[in-house]
């Protein structure tokens, strides 16, 4: 079976388009979107938090979106094991709704940064990366003003020792200042322990139209899709 | 009815390159004197009963919950007496 993807909609999204998109546009999958306001997620298999300015971004990014009427049914889909994904903004939600562990501050130049990176991926064994097999780096871009994780020592290692660090920012040519934000670690994204929740600040449903010039977007979706075949 | 005035301070062991940022506008004025900058939030709210034990139960629930986030900031707040007439009414005339 193929899975349906949910894209939830908070006011101030503004990834959510690009993502629904490329998942249907592009890749073809099933999407609907999903309103903030409602608490149904509408039998999707995979819920996707977009990227944006939730809220303004008031208070702290993804601190008020984190109580929107959605988020409660999301909590409960994820810790009954269902698939999340939290992109940029969506994950400082996840953060913020305790899903995943530590912080994202402000990038250490204090600039919006908006480029592509490179990413490794440090853990092949997961639903998100499993499919992933021709490639060792995948080219996102990135767009935000707050993806410096942070978390305190304790937590690190705990992250470490679950192998829970899914993507890095990596070099390209050995010599380039790769890591865009300040983030510790490099750590561009995390899941959690029991592995069905990802959060990452780059931007795979940017990198999935071959007409934008990058398609490694797709390998993360579509190694999602490739775990519901079985 | 309480006032509650939030101070909410980001913990000394973060980093803040907004504070820093900031602190070189100081340096850019000529001052001289200025060190180790650091941004917080200013937040206050009414509290709508008159028993103080449960106004601090609800504002450090607020505060704990939603105002700051423990994993980076510390809070702390005043509650003093007050009055919505006060506050807000004379700008409603």
């Amino acid at each position: 079976m193929r899975p349906k993807f949910g894209v939830v909609v908070f006011p101030g999204s503004n990834c959510d388009h690009d993502a629904y998109y490329s998942l249907k546009k592009v890749l073809g999958f099933d999407v609907v979107f999903l309103w903030h306001k409602n608490t149904s997620l509408e039998s999707c298999d995979v819920i996707i938090l977009p990227g944006g300015f939730s809220y303004g971004d008031y208070l702290r990014t993804g601190a008020i979106a984190r109580f929107s009427p959605i988020m409660k049914s999301v909590i409960d889909f994820a810790k009954k094991g269902g698939y999340v994904m939290g992109i940029c903004n969506g994950f400082q939600i996840l953060l913020e709704a305790g899903l995943l562990p530590g912080v994202l501050l402000k990038n250490k130049s204090l600039q919006f940064v908006c480029k592509d990176v490179y990413l490794s991926i440090e853990n092949k064994d997961t639903v998100f990366t499993r499919g992933i097999t021709s490639k060792d780096k995948l080219k996102f871009p990135v767009a935000h003003g707050e993806g410096n994780y942070f978390a305190d020592e304790d937590t690190l290692k705990s992250i470490v020792d679950n192998n829970q660090i899914v993507f890095k920012y990596t070099s390209f040519n050995g010599n380039d200042d790769f890591n865009p934000n300040g983030s510790i670690m490099d750590i561009a994204g995390i899941i959690n322990k029991e592995k069905n929740v990802l959060g990452l600040m780059p931007h795979p449903e940017r990198s999935c139209d071959p007409i934008l010039g990058k398609t490694d977007g797709s390998l993360v979706f579509n190694s999602i899709a490739s775990s519901f075949l079985n | 009815m309480y006032k509650a005035k939030v101070l909410v301070k980001r913990r000394p062991s973060i980093l803040d390159p907004q504070g820093k940022a900031v602190e070189k506008g100081a340096e850019h004025l000529g001052l001289k004197n200025i060190k180790e900058t650091r941004i917080g939030k200013y937040i206050e709210f009414l509290v709508d009963t008159d028993d103080k034990s449960s106004a601090e139960n609800e504002v450090n629930e607020y505060c704990h919950k939603l105002l700051a986030n423990p994993i980076m900031e510390d809070y702390e707040f005043t509650l003093e007496p007050a009055s919505l007439s006060a506050s807000r009414d004379k700008k409603a005339k």
